[in-house]
């Protein structure tokens, strides 16, 4: 019986460990797409679909640089700023030019380059599946943590996933840049008339926001398969963590990031058959209770 | 009303004649499915043209309606419209469930609960596999037995008859969909789209509308289904995945959500696309997503929309609308 289990898994630390390292590194992922795709929709009004497809691109990025420069580090750091940049161009030429149009116009543009950068991507990288090992500075025995083993890169992800979520907040909530974001999207026309140029700020954000997401693909990037298409499956699970943490907020989305991971970790073995199901569940259950989310404050 | 019937009979008995004047088997299944397609469209566009809802888990109902027909006739049953009506009930129940509680939210959150329900009927399907035939889908093919009404009996076994069957079938739909817009209750569902709050101020039960019209959407989602499994004798997982939602909403927004037009344009056009390019390229999503990057940044709005609002066919039709004075000056301004 799995009920039984997850029981059993309850009662040893180590099985606790183990499953809660792996649930944290799923969250810091999903975490780094949440964030940007609610900072984009909190300022700019747009549900960017597309943000799997950044996210796709700083993996395929990592797998580049990673052969040729041959140093994490360095990768790391290039690879999500190229998504960052690459995400400024797609805003300053497409999305700028459809902030007035119905949300669903907004859709279909992201779509639609869902399937051209899918395409693409097949056209440079080809179509096979692709691995990048662990990183050499990695490549060590695992760290023993609470009677269980838990690899180091591992570490580095949740160590990586918590600094971003504490500099993203300090940079929102505590400087003039961050005070300036948050008032565009309380009102970007009263921003506008006190003589701000509301256009950089939106594309600001989309540059921060597709940094994010470069960042989570390049972190993944390790530890799964890349593949043309790999962004559609993250997209819906990152909106559901945007919607069960509350459209437009950044702590919601870090609770909602482990909310999910957790019960993807621990689903899976309580629930085998039915755990793919049970993040919708999680979101159903919370859209009835709460409509705008954990930490939502207006209904959208 | 009785207009609509006429038009509606009329075009029956066009696409009807139109194999036995021009025949060719390709033809036939791929406007079968350009119906099918349609049908699936114009009744997601009752939510989304009509109620400014964005329904983005459409598919579960028309997954449910396709399983169910097909395991009914697989295992059950040996009655074809028995079956047919029985999978299309099956789909309004569960419209009916799973509406009342999408209901309940606002704009968003409603397009990303009723995909969450959507999800776990698709989790159910693969999971179910001594139902469903889980990742596999139902295959060995669906019996058709013939259908004997009146005392007459009628096979859809052949392209050809299986065509007929569609379009009798789709086009009294489609008339259905024409009476329910123009009727009263039609212009309720537009006002709750243009303004929600002011429809619930003047003493209209809003949800009670929106679970209405969230049904009846699902109910001939449900049909589709059900037609598009006869058809290729088969249901797959994919038919209540969220891709297949996203289909319907691409066909509204091709050809415009402002009419019922609109989405069988939307659906003859993406077809037709689709047909095309994997005719000439594997590249088929580069050249897709191209063509709707163009269309979105030009026309910022369906087909349909875009012909029916410019400025030469509103000149045709008020010259039209000047012949013959409507009755209800109202409506027509």
């Amino acid at each position: 019986m799995e009920l039984m289990k997850l029981v059993d898994c309850f009662s040893s630390l180590s099985c606790l460990t183990t499953q809660i390292t792996s649930a944290l590194i799923m969250a810091m992922v999903l975490f780094l797409l949440a964030s940007g795709l609610s900072l984009i929709f909190g300022v700019l009004g747009v549900l960017n679909f597309a943000h799997g497809a950044l996210y796709m691109l700083g993996a395929y990025f990592t797998y580049t640089l990673l052969t040729l420069l041959g140093n994490f580090g360095v990768t790391v750091i290039l690879a999500s700023i190229g998504v960052g940049v690459f995400g400024v161009v797609f805003e300053r030429i497409f999305i700028k030019r459809i902030y007035s149009s119905p949300l669903l116009y907004q859709l279909l543009l992201c779509y639609a380059f869902i399937l051209i950068l899918d395409d693409l991507v097949k056209i440079v990288w080809g179509y096979e599946f692709k691995s990048i090992g662990l990183p050499a500075a990695f490549r060590r025995p695992p760290v023993k943590l609470f009677g269980s083993f838990v690899p180091s890169y591992y570490l580095f992800i949740i160590i990586v996933g918590i600094v971003v979520a504490i500099a993203l907040w300090l940079f929102l909530s505590r400087t003039k840049y961050g005070k300036i974001i948050r008032a565009t999207a309380h009102s970007s026309e009263m921003v506008s008339a006190l003589g701000i140029n509301v256009s950089l700020i939106y594309a600001g954000v989309f540059a921060i926001g597709s940094f994010l997401a470069g960042l989570g693909g390049v972190l993944a990037g390790p530890v799964r398969s890349i593949y043309p298409g790999m962004g559609a499956s993250i997209i819906i699970e990152s909106f559901i963590v945007v919607v069960v943490g509350g459209l437009g907020s950044i702590s919601g989305a870090f609770i909602g990031a482990i909310l999910i991971g957790l019960m993807r970790s621990f689903g899976i073995i309580g629930f085998p058959l039915i755990e793919e199901s049970f993040v919708f569940i999680l979101m159903a259950i919370v859209l009835i209770i709460r409509p705008r989310g954990l930490f939502g404050k207006e209904e959208a | 009303m009785k207009k609509t019937i006429f038009w509606g009979s009329i075009i029956a008995v066009i696409l009807i004649i139109f194999p036995f004047v021009y025949y060719s088997k390709f033809m036939i299944n791929y406007l079968t499915q350009i119906l099918i397609m349609a049908l699936f469209a114009v009744s997601l566009n009752l939510l989304v043209g009509y109620t400014g809802m964005i329904s983005f888990g459409h598919a579960a109902y028309f997954g449910i309606g396709a399983y169910s027909v097909g395991i009914l006739l697989q295992k059950y049953s040996s009655n074809l419209l028995g079956s047919l009506f029985l999978a299309v009930v099956f789909s309004a129940i569960a419209a009916l469930v799973i509406g009342f509680f999408c209901i309940r939210l606002g704009r968003i959150y409603f397009a990303m609960l009723s995909l969450a329900f959507a999800q776990i009927i698709y989790t159910i399907v693969v999971k179910w596999t001594g139902m469903t035939g889980g990742d596999q889908g139902l295959i060995g093919g669906i019996p058709k037995p013939p259908i004997s009404l009146l005392g007459l009996s009628f096979s859809i076994g052949t392209p050809l008859n299986f065509y007929i069957f569609t379009v009798i079938l789709v086009i009294a739909s489609f008339v259905i969909c024409k009476f329910i817009v123009d009727s009263p209750f039609g212009a309720i569902l537009k006002t709750i789209r243009d303004n929600f709050l002011r429809t619930y101020f003047i003493g209209i039960p809003v949800k009670i509308y929106q679970l209405v019209i969230f049904v009846i959407a699902g109910t001939f989602a449900g049909l589709s289904g059900a037609l598009m499994a006869l058809f290729i004798s088969g249901a797959y997982p994919d038919f209540t995945y969220w891709t297949k939602s996203a289909e319907p909403i691409f066909m509204i927004l091709v050809g415009g959500m402002g009419s019922l037009l609109g989405p069988i344009l939307g659906a003859a056009i993406l077809n037709l696309l689709t047909a095309y390019i994997t005719m000439y390229t594997h590249l088929y999503e580069l050249v897709m997503g191209t063509v709707l990057v163009i269309f979105i940044l030009s026309l910022k709005k369906g087909l349909a929309d875009y012909l029916l609002e410019s400025e030469r066919f509103k000149r045709w039709s008020s010259s039209l609308a000047k012949k013959k004075p409507s009755r209800i000056g109202l409506a027509t301004e």
